[in-house]
């Protein structure tokens, strides 16, 4: 598992091996089925749940209570809440984060990665720990003097509201940056270690500048490590809570997994409406995960094949 | 960084075969001094990104380390006073969620660790056998991986409410007094809390799992079968301590996210009544209306020197080899 393409590689591979145990001993599959089932009927009730509550409207719930068949089965729940429910807005916020955030994240990370995995010098090692130790800390550690460094960075009202960094998308959007790169750096550097240095040695002979081997030939073949760390990183920025929680005071402002919270609130006991919120979050997951799913799986364990 | 750019010199052959046909090149140790470009360009490359890191990552966590031995509301620079070791004393001494809190986080690492993660390694190997529909199960037990936790509280909601959630139905008690609110009483509500988080942490280990098992060498398992190993035996003896690179990274992150568990919380309660976590207690001291900055800054600081144990495990495993290398 010393390198991340092997380790996809071999996974790939397995997945498409016949079964050539599987009908020889029937007896303990019965077991595991029933097993499995059992659970993944578990798995799916919350889900399930929020799901069936969303398209029933409140009229029906309230005639025949919620554990109903009864009564009607409609979209209005979504509709209202994409309208009034400020989904909308919602939704659009978390774009205006996500994107930018994934990008920067992905091209820095991808620089310092070339620095310290293709270029061989004193502190590269030292600079690697220091990312990635960064990745892994609970985001409130940090969170007093972030909040303090954004409120006593003064800028223009014409730039802020506020006068300050808080309140912006840009201060959500470095701080997720600095927090993601460290796992990205880690990652990618993992990567470009295991692609041959004689590729970057051939272009050096050639007379390549270091940002020619960079832009050229290194970063050409990154691209399975860019699709599988980019897909998981639209993940995690977009279900990101805490720090549009801390930096974000408006709550129009706010990205789609933090105004959730609120709706608690705004959308007093009526469930049916709150539920519909809930899976409205879910669908942009649940699309990337039924078109990217192998992208996200292998990114996930991209991080983890070295160890 | 201009006095490391000097330092700076090009890739040396890590593969130890060399290409055919370049003979004469020599291998490892050899000097070449870059273009002034070159330095310009890999001085950028890494000093970009490293200036953020510092100034968003690094610099922030020693702040918190200074705060907690102050006295500050948090309004102006200038108010900021030495406090020597008073946060401390009063966050061990008067501050009543505080012990609740590290109980919390302990019993919240106990059940991910006891349940939810031998959970996802048995799911793992259970799917791991290429019985039907393994692809099915696996995309089910993985959908709440895709969710963030603070989705997962508000739907967790739906299914634990005391008068209209599914769970006080399916047991008969919906409607009645007997109808427990599961995350709104005290005694109940981390049991509730860690069922809703271990629904997406088993999924996230039974992936790894899967990753790890199809690592391994499948001749190690011919070979302990020819030697009479039953199914346990060559799974424990064999297969598991092969995964050990998986199996320390399975480590870090159930001790890591039991010291994360900060967004399920929050959004219950935020981290009050029965569901006192450290993580919520720094918010709570920092946005409230007392903005008590160095008694947050001291509870984050407890945060930060409980995660240092598995973070510096990891990074000397991971990197403690490539610096012998």
């Amino acid at each position: 598992m010393s390198s991340p393409a092997t380790s996809t590689a071999r996974a790939g591979r397995k997945a498409t091996a016949p079964a050539p145990r599987s009908g020889s001993r029937p007896k303990r599959h019965y077991g595991t089925h029933i097993f499995l089932t059992v659970m993944a009927v578990m798995w799916l009730i919350p889900l399930g749940w929020s799901v069936f509550t969303a398209l029933r409207p409140v009229a029906s719930t309230n005639e025949h209570g919620y554990f109903s068949l009864a009564g009607a089965f409609n979209f209005d729940n979504f509709i209202q809440a994409w309208t009034q429910g400020g989904f909308a807005t919602y939704f659009w916020n978390s774009v205006i984060i996500t994107v930018p955030a994934v990008l920067v994240t992905l091209f820095l990370a991808s620089l310092m990665a070339f620095a310290v995995s293709r270029v061989n010098w004193k502190f590269n090692i030292t600079l690697l720990i220091m990312f990635t130790a960064g990745n892994l800390l609970p985001p409130q550690v940090l969170a007093a003097p972030l909040f303090e460094m954004a409120k006593h960075f003064e800028v223009p009202y014409s730039f802020s509201d506020s006068g300050n960094m808080l309140n912006t998308y840009i201060i959500v959007i470095a701080v997720n940056t600095a927090f993601q790169m460290g796992f990205c750096t880690f990652v990618l550097s993992n990567y470009m270690k295991a692609l041959s240095a004689d590729l970057t040695e051939a272009a050096l002979v050639d007379g390549a500048g270091i940002w020619r081997q960079y832009r050229e030939i290194i970063l050409p073949l990154c691209r399975p490590a860019f699709a599988a760390l980019g897909t998981l990183q639209v993940i995690f920025i977009y279900n990101d809570y805490f720090w549009p929680l801390l930096f974000i005071q408006s709550g129009n402002r706010l990205p789609i997994t933090t105004a959730i919270n609120n709706l608690q609130g705004q959308f007093l006991n009526n469930y049916n409406l709150l539920a519909a919120g809930a899976v409205i979050t879910v669908i942009p997951t649940l699309v990337i995960y039924l078109l990217l799913q192998r992208q996200f799986v292998a990114g996930l364990t991209l991080g983890s094949s070295k160890g | 960084m201009s006095s490391t750019a000097r330092e700076l010199i090009p890739p040396e052959s890590r593969e130890p075969e060399g290409a055919p046909g370049r003979t004469g090149r020599a291998k490892g140790g050899r000097v070449r001094r870059l273009s002034g470009r070159d330095k310009l360009v890999l001085s950028l490359m890494v000093g970009i990104p490293t200036l953020i890191e510092l100034t968003l990552v690094w610099l922030p966590m020693l702040m918190s380390v200074g705060l907690s031995f102050t006295r500050w509301n948090g309004l102006d620079l200038g108010d900021i006073r030495p406090a020597g070791l008073d946060n401390y004393q009063f966050i061990s001494q008067d501050y009543p969620p505080f012990w609740p809190a590290v109980q919390h986080n302990m019993l919240w690492l106990l059940f991910l660790a006891l349940i939810a993660t031998p959970l996802g390694l048995l799911l793992a190997v259970l799917l791991d056998q290429n019985i039907r529909g393994s692809k099915i199960y696996q995309s089910i037990f993985f959908a709440p991986v895709m969710l963030s936790l603070a989705l997962i509280g508000i739907i967790w909601q739906l299914f634990y409410q005391r008068d209209n959630g599914l769970l006080n139905f399916l047991l008969g008690t919906a409607g009645t007094p007997q109808a427990v609110d599961w995350f709104g009483d005290s005694s109940v509500n981390i049991w509730a809390a860690m069922i809703a988080a271990t629904w997406r942490h088993a999924g996230y280990v039974m992936l790894l799992y899967l990753a790890g098992l199809k690592g391994v060498d499948p001749s190690l398992k011919e070979a302990a079968a020819i030697d009479g190993a039953n199914g346990y035996q060559t799974f424990f003896r064999v297969v598991f301590p092969a995964m050990r690179p998986i199996n320390i990274v399975i480590v870090v992150i159930t001790i890591i996210e039991s010291l994360r568990a900060f967004d399920v919380v929050y959004v219950i309660n935020r981290g009050t009544n029965g569901l006192e976590m450290l993580s919520a207690l720094v918010i709570q001291n920092l946005v409230g209306e007392g903005q008590v900055i160095g008694v947050g800054s001291a509870l984050a600081v407890v945060l930060l020197v409980i995660s240092l144990v598995p973070i510096v495990f990891y990074l000397s495993r991971t990197f403690g080899k490539e610096n012998k290398a």
